[in-house]
């Protein structure tokens, strides 16, 4: 373990680093004059600079809508939410504006099919102008061989796995060095024994690059292992019930899902996360 | 693209068998038909083997055959008009259809105006396409042109607007200006869409360029199969359906292998099962 | 920015209305220019065209187009004449013979052809074959084969729509999910209860799609046939009547008035059809109404 990493042990920095968000009782009401849904009900939310928040609950209860409003997708109804003490959205702007500083990894994967891996992963830089074509496609050759996808740099997305697809897209945003990384439950088309091993190639991505990580899922033990801090919200419309720490030290592998420690995690917060998802699932909530 | 190794396959399956089964139905049954047992009704009708004579015949007796240059002439004709009708519609009908798709802004304003035009039959607009258009081939291209026309821009549009929110999404947080995801994610992604709309617009193509040729043109495939029926020539009749289902056939199958090439990745996805 | 979804119809629904307003404007001034101004709207552009070497024949003459206000005038006066809806009758009829024969026949040929391979195998490489030739190259050998004109026409309208609906059935059949059947045969049904439960309504909306455009097909081929057997060739002797008869009657007369609204006429006809079906397919499946 070096001292970079052990630095990482527990606790992520927080203040100075970059990539804090705050989610400052934020409320998103959808059709406000019609049908009056509230998705999100004064949620505040801190998630510290290069920190791995993870935010748990039953389908359907209003955690992509928090992501889509941190991005700038969806507007939210009244509330602030602030990146690196930016306002990015506000009651009298509600809009934040999509740009590369937060980099979304889409739910069902958002790679271009028409266009090959490396012109995927090399399209953020060159679309923004900041490095020429060859340059880019130098950079995301590096950063290829780097998360062990060499030798799928020319085929298209359509032509290699679900897996490699999911990494190939977290490289793509990696490449503009953003300061967060959203991910809509990534790994939720995948099997458990695809799943563990993505685990371990997010948190390998993660010890180089540091960026806070902001990952929605439905699933406690993935959210354990992966997070510094898990949010557990409540059902439609959401707001986080309960908060863990999870003081397992980084870096982590397989071994933790095992450990005492995890087991005692999953003990303390199942119940909560049980009880939403029954809620959920009397009231008939159709997956987002 | 067949393959020797597909190719081989095919012949083992049931399929090639099939197919020669259903053939030689269907020309038997014409044959029997006209010729050997002269059917009431179909008494009349030229038969399958005076057919094939006459179209294989170096002096045909009606005049067309496939040794007469005539026969080419209106086959050229008849593809030089599709062709020019064709190739404006698409360069008018896909952007056209992009900005449909595109701008929800102009899509108001100008869809209705679209939709209320597009259910009038081409050959509707004959006789105003001839008061307009003083010369025949104009009219004749203009409304083969509009049948294309029509046909593309909504395919495009629809194209457009399948496209799936996230790829535009994603491109917007990774810093593409409007315009960028325009030429890189719209563009492409309606490509599927596009073609569609193209091999569509060819079948329409010559669907109203026979029409307009039979009401009124000089020479073209439409042109041989009307004045055959007066002239009481019946087996040029049947030369000139077959060719025509012929030419038809090769254009539509040009417009997919344009398509196949330009959306590699799609052929390869399904190559593989789709994932 | 629109705030509401109500606010953002109403906008869209106001614009609508400004185009069609505005096209129909344009066409007033376009067509009376050569009146209130005294040169042909687009005489500058046939000019400039004409200077590029285009020869001026070939070139459109927009004035010639009659005037909405006329056109709206001459529609009133028809609406009074029997002869009018007389036509609109005799094509109903057609299309809806026409196209009612595609689907009786259509629809259960696509679903045998997809439900068997050995029939598939058999029919579809000759329906392929046939099917790039337009149904309007039909019409002189139908002409030909059936002892009346009617039915003459009625074949080629009929083979207009078979093609579509039969590719589109097969389509719908072919992609019905694989599971479905699994399902119903883990739960004991026989072939027929198959055939009845799983492939009819699994293949029902692109029954429907493949209605839609099949009469969009015939309307055209219906016209397309009214006008050649009335005019134009001189196909087949007096059998007439119907809209595109009417057209083209319009045209020989030199009334243009009439021509525009026949083409208008037909416009309606033709929409209100394809509402019709339309409807029909939302009440026959109602499981897609929540998309």
């Amino acid at each position: 373990m070096d001292a970079a990493a052990a630095q990482l042990a527990g606790r992520a920095a927080t203040a100075v680093g970059r990539g804090a968000i705050r989610i400052e009782d934020v409320v998103k009401i959808y059709d406000p004059e019609g049908a009056a849904v509230m998705a999100v009900d004064h949620c505040t939310l801190d998630i510290n600079a290069g920190e791995i928040c993870m935010i748990v609950g039953p389908s359907g209860c209003g955690k992509t809508t928090l992501l889509n409003a941190v991005e700038g997708f969806h507007e939210i109804t009244s509330g602030r939410i602030l990146l690196d003490g930016e306002v990015l959205c506000s009651t009298e702007n509600p809009k934040a504006a999509p740009g590369s500083d937060r980099i979304v990894v889409f739910q069902n994967g958002a790679l271009f099919p028409w266009k090959s891996n490396l012109e995927n992963i090399a399209f953020g830089p060159v679309m923004q102008g900041k490095l020429s074509r060859a340059e880019a496609n130098e950079k995301a050759l590096n950063m290829m061989a780097d998360a062990g996808l060499s030798g799928v740099e020319h085929n298209y997305p359509g032509e290699v796995s679900s897996g490699m697809r999911r990494r190939v897209e977290i490289v793509r945003a990696l490449m503009n060095d953003p300061k967060v990384l959203l991910l809509d439950e990534p790994y939720r088309a995948l099997d458990s024994l695809t799943k563990s091993v993505m685990h371990e190639a997010l948190l390998e991505i993660y010890y180089k690059n540091r960026v806070t990580i902001f990952f929605i899922t439905h699933d406690l033990e993935e959210a354990i292992f992966l997070g510094h801090k898990v949010a557990i919200m409540t059902t439609r419309p959401c707001r986080p019930k309960k908060i863990l720490d999870v003081d397992i030290p980084h870096p982590r592998d397989y071994s933790v899902l095992t450990s005492r420690r995890f087991r005692e995690l999953m003990e303390e917060t199942n119940e909560a996360v049980h009880e939403e998802a029954l809620k959920a699932f009397a009231a008939g909530e159709k997956e987002g | 693209m067949m393959t020797m190794h597909m190719f081989a396959r095919w012949l083992k399956s049931p399929r090639p068998y099939l197919m020669l089964v259903g053939f030689a139905l269907f020309l038997g049954f014409w044959y029997l038909s006209v010729e050997a047992w002269k059917l009431p009704r179909f008494r009349e009708m030229p038969g399958f083997t005076s057919v094939i004579k006459e179209w294989l015949s170096p002096d045909p007796v009606y005049g067309l055959s496939i040794y007469t240059a005539e026969y080419y002439t209106h086959i050229w004709v008849s593809i030089w008009r599709v062709a020019q009708a064709f190739f404006l519609a698409t360069l008018l009908g896909v952007p056209f259809g992009l900005f449909l798709g595109w701008s929800s802004k102009f899509r108001e304003y100008v869809f209705p105006v679209f939709e209320t035009l597009r259910p009038i039959p081409i050959l509707a607009w004959v006789p105003l396409a001839i008061v307009i258009f003083i010369a025949t081939e104009s009219a004749v291209i203009y409304l083969t042109f509009l049948a294309s026309f029509f046909a593309t821009a909504l395919n495009t549009m629809l194209g457009v607007q399948s496209i799936d929110e996230s790829y535009i999404r994603a491109a917007h947080c990774l810093g593409a200006k409007n315009r960028q995801v325009f030429m890189h994610i719209v563009i492409p992604g309606a490509l599927p869409f596009i073609f569609t709309g193209l091999q569509i617009s060819v079948g329409v193509a010559w669907f109203s360029l026979v029409a307009a040729e039979m009401v009124s043109g000089q020479y073209g495939l439409g042109y041989v199969i009307n004045t055959s029926y007066m002239m009481v020539r019946y087996p040029t009749i049947v030369i000139g359906m077959i060719t025509l289902g012929a030419v038809g056939y090769a254009t539509s199958a040009m417009v997919r292998i344009l398509g196949d090439y330009l959306m590699q990745w799609r052929v390869r996805e399904l190559a593989l099962g789709g994932n | 920015m629109p705030v509401t979804k109500r606010q953002g119809l109403q906008q869209s629904l106001v614009r609508g209305v400004i185009s069609l307003a505005a096209f129909v404007i344009l066409w007033e001034i376009g067509a009376r220019s050569r009146q209130w101004l005294g040169l042909d709207a687009f005489e500058w552009l046939r000019g400039l065209l004409a200077w590029f070497g285009w020869e001026k024949k070939f070139l459109p003459w927009i004035g010639a187009v009659p005037a909405p206000s006329i056109v709206l005038a001459k529609w009133a006066q028809i609406i009074h004449d029997a002869s009018y809806w007389q036509s609109w009758y005799m094509s109903f009829f057609r299309v809806a013979a026409g196209f009612t024969a595609a689907m009786i026949i259509g629809i259960p040929f696509g679903l045998l052809i997809a439900v068997s391979r050995t029939a598939y195998g058999i029919s579809f490489p000759v329906f392929e074959v046939l099917r790039p030739i337009p149904p309007l190259a039909w019409v002189p050998a139908s002409i030909i084969f059936w002892p009346t004109q009617e039915l003459a026409i009625a074949f080629v309208t009929f083979l207009g729509a078979f093609y579509t609906i039969v590719i589109n059935v097969v389509g719908g059949a072919k992609s019905i999910d694989m599971r479905y059947y699994q399902a119903a045969q883990s739960m004991g049904a026989t072939n027929w209860d198959i055939f009845r439960r799983i492939v009819l309504p699994g293949t029902l909306p692109s029954i429907m799609v493949g209605s839609a455009v099949g009469m969009g097909i015939t309307w055209e081929v219906v016209v397309a046939a009214e006008m050649i057997s009335g005019g134009g060739s001189q196909i087949g002797g007096t059998a007439g009547g119907g809209l595109g008869f009417f057209i083209w009657n319009s045209y020989v007369g030199g009334s243009y008035e009439q021509i525009v609204v026949g083409m208008i006429s037909i416009g309606i006809a033709g929409f209100i059809c394809s509402e019709l079906l339309r409807a029909a397919g939302k009440y026959v499946t109602p499981w897609l109404r929540l998309r």
